[in-house]
C-alpha cells in the first residue's frame, strides 16, 4: 500500500492545461470550452459514442480523452452508456451497411434536443473505405450531422478544438 | 524450393498423406516463400485436414481467389493437351493442373457422382468466362514452417469438403469465403451465414468479378433479425442479448448469453457488423493504396497489417527492402506492441475497478503515443510502413531520445508490477477468471498472448524469424494457467521483451536507405506476408494483376481465432466478469469482419 501511495504522490497531478507550446490559441481553449458548457449545457454535456464501422483507431483516441493528461470530464463532458442519457452522439467510422439500422435506432433513442458529431475522416466522408456494397460512407448519408471533427484518427487536441467550435456555433 | 531439404515433420506428413491416398504436388511459387506450396485435388481437402490435425499442424486460415488469371500466368498457357480436353470435359478448365495426366485424375476424382451428369451438360460451357474456377488456399504451420495447400474448384460447381471438422477454427473463415465467394464447404458443422447480414442476398457474392463494388443496396439495410442463434432451454435458463451497440467506447458486435443466475452457460458471438468490404475495395488499388488500406484493417494493429501486406507485395514483386528500413519496421512493430499492452493492462485493471492502475498505464501509453507523434509523425503509427520500406527516416536525435526513454519506462514498469501483484483484491478478480484450457486454445489455433497464456508457445519472431528478427534473440513468453491473470502476465512480460528488442534494434541502426524504389511494372504475381503483430501472427495474401494492380488482398487478423477463445473461456464465469474476460482477449471486430 505504501508503494502505491508513494507512486501516486510522486506522479502528482499531470493533467495539462489544454495547450501545446507552439499553439497559443489552444491555451484558452479549455477554459472557453468549460465556460460554454457551463452556460449552454448547464455544466454537463453527455456524449454517447457510437462505432458505426470504424477501424477502431478512432476509439483509441477517444479513450485517450479520458486519460489523466486530457481528463475531458473536467470540462463537464462525460461519456454515457446509453443514448437515452445523451446530448450528443459521437459517431466514428464509415457507416457499415450492417450497422445502418443500429445507428438509426440509436439516433431515434436519443432524446431531443440532440446533436451528432462525425468523428474522424471516415465519419466525415467515408475516408479510406468510401461508399460500397458494404459501406454507406459518411455518417451524414445516414443521419443528420451537426459537426465534423477531421483526422485519421483525430488527435485528442483536435477533439477539444472541434467540440469548442461546435458549441460556439 | 525443391532444392531445400524438407524438415523431418514435413517428410513424415507427406508420407502419411501418400499412404492415405492424398497426392500432394509440390509447387514452386517465389512470392509464397517461405511456405511450402502443395497442390491437391479438391476431393482430398477434408482428408488432408484430418491428417494434418492428427499430426499436430496448426491451421492458419483459408481464402479464395479466382483461378482464371492464375491459369493464364501458370499452367495452362499453351498447354495443347489440356486445351484438347476442353470440349469434352469443361470442368477440366477449372482444375489447377500442371500435367494432362493429373488433369484426368483430378476431374475424375473431383466431380461427385450425383453432380457429374449435370456437370457434363454442354450449357456449362457458357459459364466458363474469365473466371472459370476458384482457387482455394489454406495455410498450416508446424515448428515455425508454413505449408500452403491449394486446390481449384469449378465456378459452376464450387464445392469442396470442409476443413472445419478437423479444425474447428476454420468454421468462420470458411463461412466468410462462402458468403463472399459462394464456395460451399461440404460437411461444415454450422453452414449458416457469418459475414453476410442483410446488405446483400444469399445469391450474390461480393468478391465475384461481376459483382459491382457499389453493390445494389436498399436505402436502409435491415437488421439481421433472423440469424439462427442457439436457443436456450431448461428451467431457470434465460437469455441476455447484448449489442451491437455496447455501453462503452468499444466496437460493435452482438453477444448472446445463456445464463442461470449469474453463471454463463453459453455465449454465442455474432460478428460482421463492421464489415467494410475491405477485400473488394482493395481490388484495383496500387501498392501504396493497398498499404494505406491494410493500415486500417484494424487501427490498433496498423503496423502489423501494413507490414504483412507490404511484405506480401514485396515478395510478389521480388523487391528487397533496405536493412535500415527493416529495422525501422521492427521498431514500429515493437512500439505498437508496447502501446497496446500498456493500454490494455490498464483497461483490464479498470474493469475490476482498480483505477490506480488504469491511470498509471494510460499515462504511460499517452507518453508513448506522444513520442510516436514526435518521432514518426503519427500517434498510432499509421502510414509509416510503405511498399519498399518506411515513409520517413528516424533522425539521429530521435533515435537517441528513444534509446534514452527505454530505461525510465522499464523502471516504472518494475515499480508498478509489485503494486499490482500485492493487491489481493485485484489478483482475486484476475486469477481463475476466464480460464482457457490449453487443449481448446490449441484446437482453435489461438494466437498471440491468448495462445501464449494457455501453453501455446508460438511466436513467429522466434520460431520462423523474418528480417530483422532473424539476427536477434527473441525471448519467448509462455504461461500455462490460461486465466485473465496469465494473459495479463504474458503482456507484461512481452513489454519487457519488446523494450529489449527496441534497444538492440536501435543499436544496430546504420545509415542507409529507408525505402527501395517500387518497380514501375511488376508481372502478375502473388505474395504471402506473415508477421508477429502485437495481437499475434498476422497474415496477408496479395496477388497483382498483369498491370501491377491489386487483384486480390486477404488479411487474416489473429482475432479470426481469438474470438472463439472468448466463447470458450467465458463458460461457467459470472456475467459481470464478461467485460474483464473480453478485455483480456481484446479481439478486433474490424479485423475479423473485414
Ligand atoms: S478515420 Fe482513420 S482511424 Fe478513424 S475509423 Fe477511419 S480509418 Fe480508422
Amino acid at each position: 500500500m505504501s508503494s502505491l501511495l508513494s507512486k501516486i504522490a510522486r506522479i502528482g497531478i499531470i493533467t495539462e492545461p489544454v495547450k501545446t507550446p507552439d499553439d497559443a490559441e489552444l491555451q484558452q481553449l479549455g477554459i472557453t470550452l468549460k465556460n460554454r458548457i457551463d452556460r449552454r449545457f448547464n455544466g454537463s454535456l453527455a456524449i454517447r459514442q457510437v462505432d458505426a464501422g470504424s477501424c477502431n483507431g478512432c476509439e483509441l483516441e477517444i479513450h485517450a480523452l479520458n486519460n489523466a493528461f486530457y481528463d475531458i470530464e473536467r470540462y463537464g463532458i462525460h461519456f454515457v452508456a446509453s443514448p437515452r442519457h445523451a446530448d450528443i452522439l459521437l459517431v466514428t467510422g464509415p457507416v457499415s451497411r450492417h450497422m445502418q439500422a443500429a445507428l438509426l435506432a440509436t439516433y431515434e433513442a436519443t432524446p431531443d434536443p440532440k446533436w451528432v458529431i462525425a468523428f474522424g475522416g471516415c465519419a466525415a466522408d467515408g475516408g479510406e473505405f468510401g461508399e460500397s456494397y458494404a459501406s454507406c460512407g459518411a455518417v451524414s448519408n445516414v443521419i443528420p450531422v451537426d459537426a465534423v471533427i477531421g483526422g485519421c484518427p483525430p488527435r485528442p487536441v483536435d477533439v477539444v478544438k472541434g467540440l469548442l467550435a461546435f458549441i460556439d456555433r | 524450393m525443391t532444392h531445400i531439404q524438407h524438415p523431418t515433420w514435413l517428410t513424415e506428413w507427406l508420407e502419411l498423406a501418400g499412404h492415405q491416398g492424398v497426392s500432394l504436388n509440390a509447387q514452386s511459387i517465389r512470392g509464397l516463400a517461405p511456405a511450402w506450396v502443395f497442390r491437391l485435388d479438391a476431393v482430398h481437402w477434408g482428408r488432408i485436414a484430418e491428417i494434418s490435425a492428427a499430426q499436430g499442424l496448426r491451421w492458419m486460415g483459408v481464402w479464395v481467389d479466382e483461378a482464371a488469371d492464375y491459369y493464364r500466368s501458370h499452367a495452362l498457357r499453351g498447354n495443347a493437351a489440356l486445351d484438347a480436353l476442353r470440349p469434352v470435359m469443361p470442368l477440366a478448365q477449372s482444375q489447377d493442373i500442371v500435367s494432362p495426366a493429373d488433369a484426368t485424375q483430378s476431374v475424375a476424382g473431383y466431380v461427385p457422382t450425383q453432380n457429374r451428369r449435370e456437370a457434363e451438360q454442354p450449357r456449362l460451357l457458357e459459364n466458363v468466362g474469365t473466371m472459370d474456377g476458384y482457387s482455394i488456399s489454406a495455410c498450416l504451420e508446424q515448428q515455425g514452417d508454413t505449408v500452403l495447400l491449394r486446390c481449384v474448384v469449378p465456378a459452376a460447381q464450387p464445392l469442396l469438403p470442409s476443413q472445419a471438422l478437423a479444425y474447428p477454427g476454420a468454421d468462420r473463415l470458411e463461412r466468410h469465403a462462402q458468403d463472399l465467394w459462394g464456395v460451399r464447404f461440404q460437411g461444415h458443422p454450422t453452414p449458416q451465414r457469418w459475414t453476410r447480414h442483410q446488405a446483400w442476398s444469399g445469391q450474390q457474392f461480393p468478391l465475384h468479378d461481376g459483382f459491382p463494388t457499389a453493390g445494389t443496396p436498399q436505402p436502409v439495410t435491415p437488421p439481421d433479425n433472423g440469424y439462427p442463434f442457439l436457443a436456450a432451454q431448461g428451467a431457470g435458463v434465460y437469455e441476455i442479448p447484448v449489442g451491437p451497440v455496447h455501453a462503452g467506447i468499444i466496437e460493435p458486435g452482438h453477444f448472446r448469453f445463456q445464463a442461470v443466475g449469474e453463471t454463463v452457460l453459453n455465449l454465442e458471438e455474432r460478428l460482421g457488423y463492421v464489415h467494410k468490404g475491405i477485400e473488394k475495395i482493395a481490388v484495383g488499388r496500387d501498392a501504396f493504396g493497398l498499404a494505406r488500406l491494410a493500415g486500417r484493417v484494424s487501427g490498433d494493429s496498423t503496423v502489423a497489417h501494413a507490414w504483412a501486406a507490404c511484405m506480401a507485395m514485396e515478395q510478389a514483386a521480388g523487391l528487397s527492402v533496405p536493412p535500415r528500413a527493416l529495422l525501422l519496421r521492427a521498431i514500429l512493430a515493437e512500439r505498437e506492441r508496447i502501446a497496446n499492452h500498456l493500454g490494455d493492462i490498464g483497461a483490464m485493471c479498470n474493469d475490476v475497478a482498480f483505477a490506480f492502475a488504469n491511470y498509471q498505464f494510460s499515462r504511460l501509453r499517452e507518453l508513448w503515443q506522444r513520442d510516436n507523434a514526435a518521432w514518426f509523425g503519427h500517434r498510432l503509427l499509421m502510414d509509416c510502413i510503405v511498399p519498399g520500406g518506411v515513409a520517413a527516416d528516424l533522425t539521429e536525435q530521435a533515435a537517441a531520445a528513444m534509446q534514452a526513454a527505454l530505461a525510465p519506462l522499464k523502471r516504472e514498469l518494475e515499480e508498478l508490477r509489485p503494486i499490482l501483484a500485492a493487491n489481493s483484491i485485484l489478483q482475486n478478480r484476475l486469477q481463475t477468471a476466464g480460464e482457457l484450457h490449453a487443449e481448446i486454445a490449441a484446437q482453435y489455433g489461438c494466437l498471440g498472448y491468448v495462445g501464449r497464456a494457455s501453453s501455446g508457445d508460438f511466436d513467429r519472431r522466434r520460431d520462423h524469424p523474418y528480417a530483422p528478427y532473424d539476427h536477434i534473440h527473441v525471448t519467448g513468453v509462455c504461461y500455462h494457467t490460461g486465466d485473465v491473470a496469465a494473459r495479463l502476465d504474458v503482456r507484461y512480460d512481452e513489454i519487457g521483451v519488446a523494450l529489449d528488442l527496441l534497444e538492440q534494434f536501435l543499436a544496430r541502426l546504420q545509415p542507409g536507405l529507408v525505402c527501395a524504389d517500387w518497380p514501375q511494372s511488376i508481372p502478375a504475381a502473388e505474395g504471402l506476408g506473415l508477421v508477429e503483430g502485437w495481437r499475434g501472427e498476422t497474415l496477408a495474401y496479395v496477388r497483382f494483376d498483369a498491370k501491377g494492380r491489386i487483384a486480390r488482398y486477404f488479411p487474416r487478423d489473429p482475432s479470426a481465432f481469438n474470438w472463439y477463445a472468448l466463447e470458450k473461456l467465458i463458460h461457467d464465469n459470472i456475467v459481470p466478469d464478461f467485460p474483464l474476460c473480453n478485455k483480456s482477449v481484446n479481439g478486433s471486430y474490424s479485423g475479423q469482419d473485414l
